[in-house]
Parts: structure tokens; sequence; C-alpha cells
């Protein structure tokens, strides 16, 4: 059976796992084409206009692959990790799908719900695989051949300090010797998505600025981080982006912030609030909060991130050049 | 020790109530008005949702007033609004404001942690578990009589000979529940108000359509931030019910779930075919009030929603095709600051003429139908 996966959203957390589970199954995995204009209209004109942008990406993405295969999976991620949830809007994905794109190839939309223990991981599998008509013990199997190549892609994220980005895209970019460290956050679906980011990874790395995301650190760190949290933070994404950009703040490894947001996002404006408010009180480094929506131009995006990189820049340069002793 | 809380509609009545039980001093925020929305827009994220504008307009103004300590309830997500006081209390901090906030948690299984945090706040020496047990009464009592009020209101308003005799009546109610300090004397307050509201005179011929309002909370109760439209519909000739009231909010967030009642259960499994599963918020509700309300015969169902809010977007995307599969109109309205009466009193016309029409329309053919 051919399992058409949306190149959008938890792709761009999942993909190593969910390809190596299906194969594994003996199935054929088809993504939908990288993003393109074609595709983010195409999502635009069927999604709810009040939507977030990668919802509304989502959509499109959807409407590309649904000739190409005969299921589609779009999981309702309900939870990853106990006591924190994803975003009101992914656990009604398949549902906003189904009734905003009537005419779709059959979806396997099982749930994955981690809140109340992380074993409930085995009972999505095991749906799926019932679903593909496979015994349990098969499901078993296939799990633990994928959940370890996942490990250790996550593990090489770490080691490596390279980007899912690059794994995902299969682009190497080295940088050698980097002038700056800048932390970029936001949830991945932002940041690795070169259309919808405006390459602004590719464009970081030209300038020689070498970057940190949020999986690049483990669990241990971000733990540590959100300890400075008066409240549990209950999204994961969200607690990842904090539990990061504190224990790196606390440390001193950065020269500077990039959050990147899209518009419309819920958790997000809530989050960048309360990094903006510490950063600005706190730590005094260079904080840039990008924004992008579907109609946001590559100019003024540009001219932005090059007047972040210069204040980068001058304050290497005075930090050289002012003495100590006064 | 000074106790303010955001406006919620007419929650202030029964929080203010209940703490000047304990006597505990308490600064009600000045109604929200247009300086109340412009002073949390100027401090509040850009993308943020209205309510949490709005609840920093209410507390600057509160502390201005006096205020030294804010009660503020939390959550535990997806909705943003579980995270709404961490923001605020960092926005009120930035803004030089000396405070101290009080995060009411929904209990996650101790119902007694919220008992200890009441009496925390309300002085520990002077009162007892009793005297919270018999404050909360007093507040809950009046807190059900405010819900009577507003559907007796809602059912008078498009029937009344003279226009505003109503909200006169109105007026008059909330004072004298606002005045009530004995739990003894609200048995005859409910049946004077019912007096009073029977005593409206009334047009010969009516029978008004009914219109459900359903969609997140803060938008349906707060009457600043949708513009009245109880008032507004009313006044058009439309019957108004509300989906949730001021105790229903009450039950949701403080009871743990096996309390709550069963109904409540009955009406999520509607939401089922549309709405699999909770999204946060009151999404899966709204969903399945529409079932509900088509049900019960209603001629329209107006969402409301404060912009970027996200379980009711989710609710949003799929009403279209339970509003088909109940042949029920459903009108959507996305409310935030910029929000325009002029034009939204348009649309909801436009929504009203459509659902008299369509009744006009539906009673001719049974007439064809039977010739």
């Amino acid at each position: 059976m051919k399992i058409g996966i949306p190149r959008a959203l938890f792709f761009y957390h999942y993909y190593p796992l969910w390809e190596s589970f299906f194969k594994d199954l003996g199935q054929e995995v088809v993504l939908s084409n990288p993003t393109n204009k074609q595709i983010l209209k195409n999502g635009i004109e069927v999604a709810v206009d009040d939507a977030c942008l990668p919802v509304k990406l989502f959509h499109g993405h959807v409407r590309d692959i649904a000739g190409r295969a005969d299921v589609i999976f779009i999981p309702r991620i309900i939870s990853i990790e106990p006591k924190k949830y994803i975003c009101p809007k992914f656990l009604g994905l398949p549902d906003m799908i189904k009734h905003n794109l009537p005419d779709l190839p059959p979806v396997m939309d099982m749930t994955l719900n981690l809140y109340n223990t992380k074993l409930n991981i085995l009972e999505h599998f095991f749906e799926i695989g019932k679903y593909l008509n496979k015994t349990r013990l098969e499901v078993m199997k296939a799990y633990y051949v994928s959940h370890k190549k996942f490990s250790s892609y996550k593990k090489h994220l770490r080691k490596y300090s390279v980007t899912p980005y690059e794994i995902l895209t299969q682009k190497n970019i080295k940088t050698i010797k980097p002038d700056f460290t800048v932390l970029l956050l936001g949830h991945p679906y932002n940041l690795y998505d070169d259309f919808i980011s405006m390459n602004l990874i590719k464009k970081l790395q030209k300038r020689n600025v070498k970057i940190i995301t949020y999986e690049m650190l483990n669990e241990k760190k971000i733990v540590r981080g959100t300890k400075k949290l008066t409240k549990d933070m209950f999204w994961t994404l969200g607690n990842n982006i904090l539990g990061c950009a504190y224990y790196l703040l606390e440390n001193r490894k950065i020269d500077g912030i990039i959050h990147v947001a899209s518009f419309g996002c819920g958790p997000d404006s809530l989050v960048g609030e309360l990094l903006e408010h510490k950063v600005i009180r706190d730590y005094k480094i260079p904080f840039l909060y990008l924004t992008l929506d579907e109609h946001s131009g590559e100019a003024g995006f540009n001219t932005r991130l090059e007047a972040f990189i210069d204040i980068l820049e001058g304050r290497k340069f005075s930090e050289n050049n002012i003495s100590s002793h006064g | 020790m000074k106790i303010t809380f955001p406006h919620m509609g007419n929650i202030y009545i029964p929080l203010k109530s209940f703490f000047e039980s304990l006597e505990v001093e308490v600064v009600v925020p000045p109604p929200c008005s247009k300086k109340t929305i412009e002073l949390g827009l100027k401090y509040s994220p850009e993308f943020a949702c209205l309510p949490l504008k709005i609840n920093v307009g209410n507390f600057i103004e509160a502390l201005e007033n006096g205020a030294d300590t804010i009660i503020m309830a939390g959550g535990v997500g997806p909705c943003r609004f579980g995270y709404y006081a961490e923001v605020q209390r960092e926005i009120l901090k930035d803004l030089g404001y000396e405070f101290n906030m009080v995060v009411l948690e929904p209990p996650r299984g101790h119902f007694l942690e919220l008992f200890h945090k009441l009496l925390t706040i309300t002085n520990k020496r002077k009162h007892t578990y009793m005297d919270i047990i018999k404050a909360g009464k007093l507040a809950w009592e009046k807190a059900m009589l405010l819900d009577e009020l507003d559907v007796l209101a809602c059912k008078a308003r498009p029937r009344e000979a003279l226009t505003g005799q109503t909200d006169k009546c109105y007026r008059i109610a909330i004072e004298m529940i606002d005045r009530t300090k004995e739990i003894s004397g609200i048995k005859q307050l409910r049946q004077e108000i019912k007096i009073m509201f029977d005593d409206i005179k009334t047009r010969v011929e009516s029978n008004p359509p009914r219109i459900g309002i359903i969609g997140e909370i803060y938008t349906v109760l707060e009457p600043y931030a949708n513009l009245n439209i109880e008032k507004q519909l009313g006044e058009m000739g439309a019957e108004v019910y509300r989906s949730i009231y001021i105790t229903d909010w009450l039950r949701h967030n403080l009871l743990p779930s096996s309390l709550k009642p069963r109904e409540y259960k009955m009406l999520l499994e509607m939401s089922k075919p549309y709405i699999n599963c909770f999204i946060g918020g009151h999404g899966q509700e709204t969903v399945a009030q529409v079932a509900r309300l088509a049900r019960e015969g209603f001629n329209g169902v107006i969402q409301l929603l404060p912009f970027t809010c996200m379980p009711e977007i989710v609710a949003k995307s799929v009403l279209p095709s339970a509003s088909k599969k109940y042949s029920i109109p459903v009108m959507t309205l996305v409310l935030d600051e910029h929000a325009a009466e002029a034009g939204f009193r348009t649309r909801l016309e436009a929504f009203v003429d459509m659902i008299n029409h369509k009744s006009e329309v539906e009673s001719l053919d049974e007439v064809f139908t039977r010739n």
C-alpha cells in the first residue's frame, strides 16, 4: 500500500521514525513535494481563514499527495510527552482536514496520546498495524527497529550539532570557524521549510553564523532550563523553546536569539512574549522576533535579518575595542 | 490587602460577595471600556487573544485604584488561557507595579488544595473552612440568580412593548443582587425579580425566532467584548439563548471530572462525528451545541470567538458540515479589538432577516404541500 505523508507539521519531527516503521512493515512511503507557491495557495484556498500558516500549508500538502497515495497518514497528535500538549489545532487536525477536503483517499488518523504515560506509543503503533493488517508481533518488531533508528538519529543531531534541516533535505552546509553563535528558536515545521522560512537557515549560514536549535540539546539541559519558569509550560514545543533558551542564556553560550513564529500561532504569542521580557530585562542580548505569514515579503525579511547580524558584528567589535580597565 | 480580579460578564458580583463576606477588601475594576482595551493593547503581545488584552487593561485600572492582590484562574492547557497569568504577571512587573498574584489552578484531584489556597488569601487565623463554605454558598446562589436573570431578560427583550423597559429592569435587578448580604434573602429576591419581569408590557403579536449563542466563553459572557450581542439581537426581535453561563464555567473549572453533571457527557457525545476528542477550551462543546440547539428547534446559531482562538478555529472549520447536516444556519463572528459596531450590527441584521425569511418560506411550503 502507498502511504502518503504530507511534508509539513510533524513530518519535521517524526519522519525518520515513520519512514522506517512503514518500510519495515513492507509499505511504500510517498511524500508530498517540497513546499512551493502552488501548494501554499492550494492550502490557503481550502483552510479556514483564521488558521495559522502551518495548518493552512498542511492542507496544501494533503491536496498535493492526495492523487498519489492509497491512504494519507494524518495522526491525531494529542501529546508526545507526559503532561504536555502540542496545540489545540493538532488535536483537531484530522477533523479539520476531513471536513475541509471531502474528496480524499482514506485517512489514517490514529491517536498518539502520551499525556498519561509514554507506553501509549505502542498502542498508537498497534492501531496503525491493525489498519495495515499486521500482527502485533510484526508491529513490535518494526517499532523496535524504527525506534532504534530514531534515537540514533536524535543522538546524531546532538553529537554533531546539525539541524534536522540538513538531514531531512539532505543539504550539507558546513561553516568553518563561525563568527557568531545564534540560537534559532521556533517550531521545526517553520524553521526547516525552506519556502516558508524564506531560506533563513541558508542565509544565516552564508553569513558564517553558527546555528543552535533545541534539537541539539539533550533533555536534561532543557529540563534544567525550564526550572526557571514559575509554572510548568504545557506545550511541548513552547517548553523546548523556553527551556533551551533559558539554559543557554544562563551559560552565556550565544551571541543572539532569533525567534521565528508564524502569524496566528497561539502558543508562540505567549512564549515569545515571556522570552522577550526575560531577555531584555535580565540578559541584554540581541533578540529578533520574526513573524511569518502567507504574504511576508522577502525584502523586508532580509533587511531585518541583515540589521540583526550587523548588530551582532557591532557588539563584537566594540567588545574587543573597549578596554575593560576604563 | 485589597483584592481584584478580571471582569467576565457579571462574574464580579459573586466574586465580590465571596471575598466581602470573608471580610477582605475588594477593588472591582471599572467596567470594561474603551480605555480598558487601549491600556491592554498597549502592553500585551500583539497576537495574544482578546481576553488577555482586556484582562491586562482591567488589572492596570484596578491597580491604579489601589488594589494590591490579583486573583486569576489558571489551567493546564492546551488552551492559552492556562498561561495567561504568567504572561500578565511579567507584563505588569515590567510596568513597575507592586502586587501579589494568586493563581487558582483547577484542582488535580485534591479538592482541598483550593480551599487551602483560599484560606491563605483570606487571613487564615480569622476564618475556618466553615466560613469559606458559607461565603461560597452565598456567592453560588448569587451566580445562579444572575444566570436566571440573564435568561429572563433575553426572553423579555424581543417581546417588550416599550424599547428599553427590559434593560431598566435588568439594571435594577443587578443592583438588588449585588446588595444582598444574607443567603436567606435570596429566595425572596428571586420572587421579586420574577414579578418585575412579568410586569413588563408585551406586544400582542410575538413569536420571535430563537437564536443560540455559542463559542468561546469570554466573548460569550462579556458584553463589552461581544458588543452587547444579546441586547442587539433582542432589539431586533430575536430571543437569545447562551450555551454557557457563569455557573457552568465555575462547574467546569472547579469541580473534579467525576462530579460533573451527566448531561455534560451526553452533550459531548453529540460532537463525536465532527470532533473526536477534547481540543481545549470549549471547542468540542461548541460543535455539540449546534447539534443540541438544532434538535431543540432553534432557528439559528451564532458562534463567537476572539481572533486567533485555537480551539474555536478547529470548531469553526467543522461547523459548516454540522450546519448542513442539521440544516440550521450558523454564522461565525470573530471578535478583536477593532470590532466596529456598525458593521457588526449589519451582519446581525442580515442574519436575523435571513432566519425570518427562511421560516417564512418553510411555512409557505407547508401550506402549498398540503393543498
